[in-house]
């Protein structure tokens, strides 16, 4: 029996910055103090703080380590887990108040979270199914076919008023409905979409590292809502730990009976295969995703026929994002009521967000859905860096758009944030302060699309190529008004005529900057200034002469050679050569290089 | 797996190891005080009897956990359980075969065991 756990994250932010060596040094050294009878190391998934990691967790106490490095490593082993004193340089500052160690469930990080999809996270080990049984692992399964019909099955969905996670906010239990015909009469797939690829999203990773058994047990449920008897989950090789937890999640859950023939003693029959991708973001699309399942090139097609009708294989299939699943077995446990008495009237239960960006606490947070901007932000994300000034923040990746600080208090839900003109997507939320500028934002987002776009319509292929050259025209310092409405009437054709959603979606993040932020685009074009002072074409670094003492640090330091002049002189820049690059103006110790 | 007995077989095994994880605020707490002085005296073992006994009678709410030098040495191995809403209660000269029966009287039946507390040493 061990009287203490050690709960080290093994998510990839933590792994990382080196959590895996940080592992073997507890043992290691709890080996050398004799203590490997009493104290058990638990290697876990993502704790949602991942600006702080590597991160250890010592149960009982529940003491939050941050930062550890393996030469802590040592002291906490001797000091804690032997003689019970916390190590209270390495806690989390925000858990210590006057000597007192504070929960964590009280820092401000934790504090306003609700952890649905997350709750298994940083608590279990994600390598032990029954580590997950404990949690009550497989119970919804078990309930749901033991004693509810498939009809009841999609019924609960449907009351949970659960929306599907992955972007596009489509309520899960009509998605099963339209499935559900001709149950036991024709092959029927489950699919779970892990092609995680918005820039700043990880909620999907965290999910499938830190409680992988989760996303099976739902799939089985859906599997047995429309009477599907093979699932396949779709997730980018460029997650080899999620990858791997999964290969061992799978081979537990078919030992232990829980996948495979007459689960619970009953008629239903499931397994379930991987699918690695390549790293397309296309393939995140539910159609082009199908068809490289099928092994042919990974590009979309017209819908309808919806995968309802016509999927995998050109058989029913329902495709659910991670974290959609994620919240399935609470449901059936807990009851649909219990589900849609969180959130707002249209968007019910939580949402998992990605910080990242110009925030403290960058991590992953999870939220009642309508829970504002500025909570978010502000309390949880422990605000904005070196005082500066919060601007906007970014969701739904290269698919949403921006929102402004004029509307930071707007409940999030998914209505309210196509209403602003942006979307929920994935969850990653970027935030952006008074240094960022919006144009190269858009460029930013546009480019991606471009890469990613998989070349089979030419509204997409050809038309944001189109629109990223309009903008980069823009930041070069060579727009013309007239250029605004031609990026609008583009932005349009391509929204209405591409064939997926990628190309559908490409224009927002333009669309939505250009709403509320045209003065930075009139800048760029009429004064031909940057106001963020980003766009390099459109900056000029001076010295001021009164300022400079002559000391040739500039002029050393300069990797152009663009920088004159004479000791005890005043030195002048070059600006034909310089590649602005902004060394000068770090090392000059008198203030006298600016920028503008 | 068979039946939802089999999964609840496992949840329940299962259950007893990872509640050292869910350190609710209500919880009873029993520290063990493991300084120095406490080791020497022979703590661990106290520690370890009362984490057993905690499983072994599958406890759920009750905390076992450690604690530095509370200053009085010479009475190690010292344990205090804390119940919620009451007085604290300090165990001094503790063993493990006393640590089971403060499990069975103070902390299943809410009987805290006079002679052994720090009270009844003084005296």
């Amino acid at each position: 029996m061990f009287r203490c756990h050690v709960m080290v994250c093994g998510g990839t932010g933590c792994t990382s910055s080196g959590s895996a060596k940080i592992m073997e040094a507890f043992e290691r050294e709890i080996a050398i103090n004799g203590l490997d009878q009493e104290v058990k190391v638990i290697h876990t998934g993502c704790f949602g703080l991942c600006a702080l990691g590597p991160i250890v967790v010592v149960y009982p106490e529940g003491c939050f380590y941050s930062r550890v490095k393996e030469e802590d490593v040592g002291e906490i082993v001797r000091e804690h887990l032997l003689k019970g004193r916390p190590v209270t340089r390495l806690l989390y500052e925000e858990t210590v108040d006057q000597d007192e160690i504070k929960s964590l469930s009280e820092t401000n990080f934790y504090k306003k979270q609700h952890r649905v999809a997350l709750r298994n996270c940083g608590v279990i080990n994600p390598e032990n199914i029954e580590e997950y049984i404990a949690f009550d692992g497989y119970r919804a399964l078990g309930k749901v076919l033991t004693e509810m019909t498939p009809d009841e099955v999609i019924q609960t969905m449907l009351d949970s008023g659960l929306r599907g996670r992955g972007g596009a906010g489509f309520p899960t239990g009509l998605k099963w409905k339209f499935a559900a015909g001709n149950r036991g009469k024709v092959q029927k797939y489950v699919c779970c979409n892990a092609d995680e690829g918005d820039p700043g999203a990880f909620m999907d990773r965290s999910v499938l590292e830190g409680d992988p058994h989760v996303v099976l047990e739902a799939m089985a449920i859906a599997a047995y809502a429309i009477g599907a008897t093979q699932g396949y989950i779709y997730i980018r090789a460029e997650y080899p730990i999620a990858v791997q937890r999964l290969r061992i999640a799978i081979d537990q859950a078919r030992e232990y009976g829980l996948l495979g023939n007459n689960i619970f003693g009953t008629d239903f029959c499931f397994d379930i295969d991987l699918k690695l991708g390549a790293g397309a973001f296309v393939c995140g699309e539910e159609t082009a995703l199908m068809t490289s399942i099928e092994g042919k090139r990974g590009e979309p097609r017209p819908r309808p026929p919806f995968p309802a009708v016509k999927g995998l294989f050109a058989s029913p299939t329902i495709l659910n994002n991670v974290e959609t699943y994620a919240n399935i077995p609470q449901i059936i446990l807990n009851g649909p009521e219990w589900f849609a008495s969180m959130g707002t009237e249209k968007s019910k239960g939580t949402k998992v967000f990605a910080l990242g960006g110009k925030i403290h606490n960058t991590g992953l947070v999870e939220v009642p859905m309508g829970t504002t901007l500025r909570e978010i932000v502000e309390e949880i994300g422990g605000g904005i860096p070196n005082g500066k000034k919060f601007k906007a923040a970014q969701t739904g990746g290269p698919s949403g758009g921006c929102i402004p600080a004029s509307l930071i208090d707007t409940p999030i839900d998914y209505d309210n944030l196509i209403a602003i003109g942006t979307m929920m997507g994935s969850g990653g939320l970027i935030v952006m302060d008074e240094d960022t500028c919006m144009v190269d934002i858009a460029k930013f987002f546009l480019e991606f699309t471009v890469d990613e776009s998989c070349g089979k319509c030419a509204p997409c292929r050809i038309g944001t190529r189109r629109l990223l050259e309009l903008l980069e025209k823009i930041t070069d310092g060579r727009g013309e008004m007239e250029d605004l409405d031609k990026i609008e009437e583009l932005a349009s054709f391509i929204k209405a005529n591409s064939l997926c959603g990628l190309g559908q979606t490409a224009p927002n993040p333009v669309l939505s900057t250009l709403r509320y932020f045209r003065d930075e685009y009139i800048a760029h074009i009429k004064d031909k200034r940057c106001p963020a002072g980003v766009c390099k074409k459109l900056l000029q670094y001076r010295i001021d002469p009164v300022k400079c003492k002559g000391c040739t640090l500039c002029a050393r330091t300069c990797p152009a050679g663009a920088i004159k002049g004479s000791v005890k002189n005043p030195h002048v820049i070059d600006q034909s050569k310089c590649i602005k690059c902004g060394a000068c103006m770090e090392k000059c110790k008198f203030g006298a290089i600016s920028k503008g | 797996m068979k039946s939802l007995e089999e999964l609840a077989a496992i949840r329940d095994k299962m259950k007893n190891i990872v509640n050292t994880r869910e350190a609710g605020e209500n919880n009873i707490r029993i520290a063990v005080g493991m300084a120095t002085c406490g080791i020497a005296a022979g703590a661990r073992p106290v520690l370890n009897a009362f984490t057993e006994e905690v499983a072994r009678r599958e406890l759920s709410g009750v905390t076992v956990t450690q604690t530095g030098c509370i200053g009085i040495c010479q009475y190690e191995p010292v344990v205090e359980v804390f119940v919620p809403g009451q007085e604290k209660v300090t165990y001094v000269k503790m063993t493990p075969e006393k640590a089971a029966r403060v499990v069975a009287e103070h902390i299943v039946s809410g009987k805290p065991v006079a002679e052994y507390t720090i009270g009844a040493a003084q005296r």
